[in-house]
């Protein structure tokens, strides 16, 4: 038994650390959080291409590094703690899953090096409204190749080239790939919480669509691409958290009211403490989910909720008390808590909220105890 | 990244397992409700020394066979399927004696280690006060030369809170031995024989029923300077080394998810089975999730120790998380119970009243080993290095700082 990552994947993760300090500070993020008109940060995206990260997970066969999950993992902790805004997450853990799970080897070949070179931004296209996607929730429909309906929101829907769609054929809930580039595409860009993250409005008309995967498997395939997310998601996340806890601690240590710093105060510290808690036990349920993604261990639906539910808890708790550790300095524009708070929200609903994935797990739950 | 077995490990695991299949108790034979006897107990903890598996990281030199603390884990897992009678031994062989060896005299480690491995020693340790729980550096318990110029000590005092007090040959005393000195600064520990009759052990009558743990009293109790463990004054740092076992050995326990799923199923509600509530749905998923991760945590500090890396402060989280969480697990059960929940007797309560018994015993373990308040405090200054509450008994004399009631 080994609990912890190899000193090659840890000597990964502070060159990752090294290059994002070096390329993606908090003023880079704002770079697009304060910019309308910009959905990612193109520059940080080309480093990061040439860095090779976008194929870390895939297929040497398929241009790819050829790497383990694991290493992915590593990769996305340090995304989280740069808040990197960058549309890696729907095109490494989305687009790129779903193909290398359910696509063709046509498929492969076209969409998994471009991804690799990072030359192709992906996205997930599953949400139509308010609530958790369903077979009863999925409006859009394909007949004849032509997707027509419309999705919202889809993260990076607004610069990715190809999304997973999830739509319906014959009473069949099917993924399909589409090439948001072509004809019958509509594309509006949607305010949202985190700004420094992009997200749009797809309508489609009659647009071409090719299936992913077979007739009646798109919930499925979903669920999978999900599973795998929901780990890599919760790097992301602890990487913020354990980022926003340090913040705190800092602000605590320099801030003085009443004569003394305020992380003397025991309301101060404990809160910290339990910020330390909270990001331990989610680190550890991550850890336990990198191993099941990279092995393809049968416990990985569980694992993956149980990474995906600590995450959710550690990142919020730690972004909303961080900026309340800070104060009212805190609650200001200029102050980099919001940053957090709001890639917090960003992060912990895009793959599911917490709550649908609390029913997952205790379903997997109910499963193995049934077994 | 392995949550497997390494080849070496699987081979470990395969003769622990056959070892506790031929010698320990079966399931099918443990009567429910019955208590072991010490005699049970101590016979099976020198089964275990004799074959290896008592102490399994201890050094060859002190008796034991050391091993991995990979082993140990794998050995404890395995162990935890079969009901092995009680552990009266956790306090000495966590705490007690692994301070000795690292503080103790050569005579007292050659007296010591190999009796208490063998389970034909039992330990207690006397820190808390009744003045002094979450501060135990301000025991009030004194130790002072005799006047006779021996060398010897003669102790009075009272300590509380001592766990197997009752039947324990030897404890570990934190003593006063100078009051002009700022507290921390005039400590001292020494070891005790129990059943020297200077020692008075009164049982406590828990809120939860049981009587665990004891008053002791010092009258006149009379040391030989070589009971000393660690230098006059040194007590504070020496005590550091078993606290901290302390909370490592507390920290433990499970979530009890599956016994609330257990329950839940055949329990009905507003809204039909229990198992269907969304609201206990959402609180099982909390439980597992802290549950697991407190799992993981310890296996990630399982492998630090195996890289000879020392696990420090951070250990404190899993008492912090375990024992809060018990009382909600307790509170919730009960809830679902409804009306019913308020019967106690194992004989008509669900799961033999296991929700009620965790109830009353959580305040307990929410305070014991340093409360949920103070092991913040340790996580806050001793991991994350903020400082220190104000001090108002710093650079004070012992015996010059203001003491309540």
């Amino acid at each position: 038994m080994n609990f912890d990552f190899s000193d090659d994947q840890k000597f990964l993760k502070s060159e990752a650390r090294k290059f994002l300090d070096a390329h993606c500070s908090t003023a880079t993020v704002r770079g697009v959080l304060d910019n309308v008109d910009r959905s990612y940060d193109e520059p940080l995206w080309k480093a990061v291409a040439a860095q090779g990260w976008m194929g870390t997970a895939i297929p040497e066969e398929h241009g790819g590094l050829g790497l383990g999950r694991m290493e992915l993992c590593v990769i996305a902790e340090e995304l989280g703690r740069a808040l990197a805004p960058i549309p890696f997450a729907s095109t490494v853990y989305g687009l790129a899953e779903a193909v290398l799970i359910a696509g063709s080897p046509a498929q492969k070949s076209a969409l998994l090096p471009r991804i690799a070179a990072g030359e192709l931004i992906g996205a997930l296209a599953t949400s139509e409204g308010p609530g958790v996607v369903s077979a009863g929730s999925i409006k859009a429909s394909v007949a004849d190749g032509k997707l027509t309906g419309e999705k919202l929101p889809v993260t990076d829907g607004d610069v990715a080239g190809v999304a997973v769609v999830l739509a319906k054929e014959a009473g069949q809930v099917n993924a399909y790939l589409v090439d948001l580039t072509g004809a019958g595409v509509t594309r509006e860009t949607l305010q949202t919480l985190d700004p420094s993250r992009g997200a749009a409005r797809l309508t489609f008309k009659g647009a071409a669509a090719e299936r992913l995967g077979g007739a009646g498997e798109g919930l499925d395939i979903i669920e999978q691409v999900l599973n795998r997310m929901a780990v890599l998601l919760a790097f992301e996340q602890v990487g913020g958290a354990d980022r926003a806890l340090e913040m705190a601690k800092d602000y605590a240590l320099n801030r003085y009211a009443f004569g003394r710093p305020i992380g003397s105060y025991q309301a101060i510290k404990h809160k910290l403490a339990d910020m330390y808690v909270k990001n331990e036990l989610a680190r550890s349920n991550a850890y336990f989910g990198a191993w099941a993604l990279d092995t393809d261990a049968p416990e990985l639906p569980l694992a993956a909720a149980s990474a995906r539910v600590s995450a959710c808890e550690a990142s919020w708790y730690a972004a909303k008390e961080n900026l309340q550790t800070h104060g009212g300095i805190g609650f200001t524009w200029e102050m980099d808590c919001h940053l957090f708070y709001r890639r917090a929200q960003q992060l912990g609903l895009v793959a599911g909220g917490a709550k649908q994935w609390k029913e997952r797990l205790v379903t997997q739950l109910e499963r193995r105890n049934a077994a | 990244m392995d949550f497997n077995d390494t080849p070496e490990e699987a081979e470990y695991r395969a003769k622990a397992r056959a070892w506790l299949e031929a010698n320990a108790p079966k399931r099918e034979d443990h009567v429910r409700g019955e208590e072991p006897t010490m005699a049970e107990s101590k016979a099976w903890q020198a089964k275990k020394a004799a074959a290896g598996y008592s102490c399994i990281t201890w050094p060859k030199e002190w008796g034991g066979p050391g091993g991995t603390s990979w082993q140990s884990q794998i050995f404890a897992q395995e162990e935890a399927k079969y009901p092995v009678p009680g552990n009266p031994f956790t306090i000495g062989l966590g705490m007690c004696v692994p301070t000795i060896m690292t503080a103790g005299s050569e005579a007292d480690k050659v007296r010591f280690v190999g009796p208490a491995l063998r389970g034909e020693e039992i330990w207690c340790q006397l820190f808390s006060e009744p003045s002094g729980g979450s501060d135990a550096a301000a025991a009030r318990t004194r130790a002072v030369r005799a006047p006779d110029g021996s060398g010897d000590w003669i102790i009075n005092g009272q300590k509380v809170w001592t766990s197997g007090a009752q039947y324990s040959d030897f404890g570990i005393l934190l003593l006063r031995t100078d009051p002009d000195v700022p507290k921390h600064k005039g400590l001292t520990m020494f070891w005790v024989d129990m059943k020297d009759p200077a020692i008075e052990v009164r049982p406590i009558h828990q809120m939860s029923g049981g009587s665990g743990f004891n008053e002791v009293y010092f009258t006149d109790l009379r040391v030989k300077d070589s009971q000393r463990i660690g230098p006059v004054g040194d007590g504070w740092r020496v005590s550091i080394v078993t606290l901290m076992n302390e909370r490592n050995a507390i920290g433990g326990g499970s979530s009890y998810h599956r016994q609330v799923m257990q329950l839940a199923d055949g329990i009905s509600t507003l809204a039909g089975s229990g198992i269907k509530d969304a609201a206990l749905r959402e609180k099982i998923a909390d439980w597992y999730v802290q549950a697991e991760g407190l799992k993981y945590t310890r296996l990630r500090t399982q492998t630090a120790l195996s890289r000879g890396q020392t696990p420090g402060p951070e250990a404190s989280i899993g008492k912090v998380v375990t024992a809060p969480l018990m009382q909600d697990v307790a509170n919730t059960a009960l809830e679902l119970e409804d009306q019913f929940g308020i019967i106690s007797d194992p004989k008509y309560a669900p799961l033999q009243a296991m929700f009620q018994a965790t109830l009353m015993s959580a305040p307990g373990m929410r305070i014991a080993g340093g409360t949920d308040e103070i092991l913040r405090n340790i996580i806050a200054e001793r991991v994350l290095g903020l400082p220190q509450d104000v001090r108002l008994d710093k650079d004070v004399a012992f015996k010059d700082i203001p003491t309540g009631r």
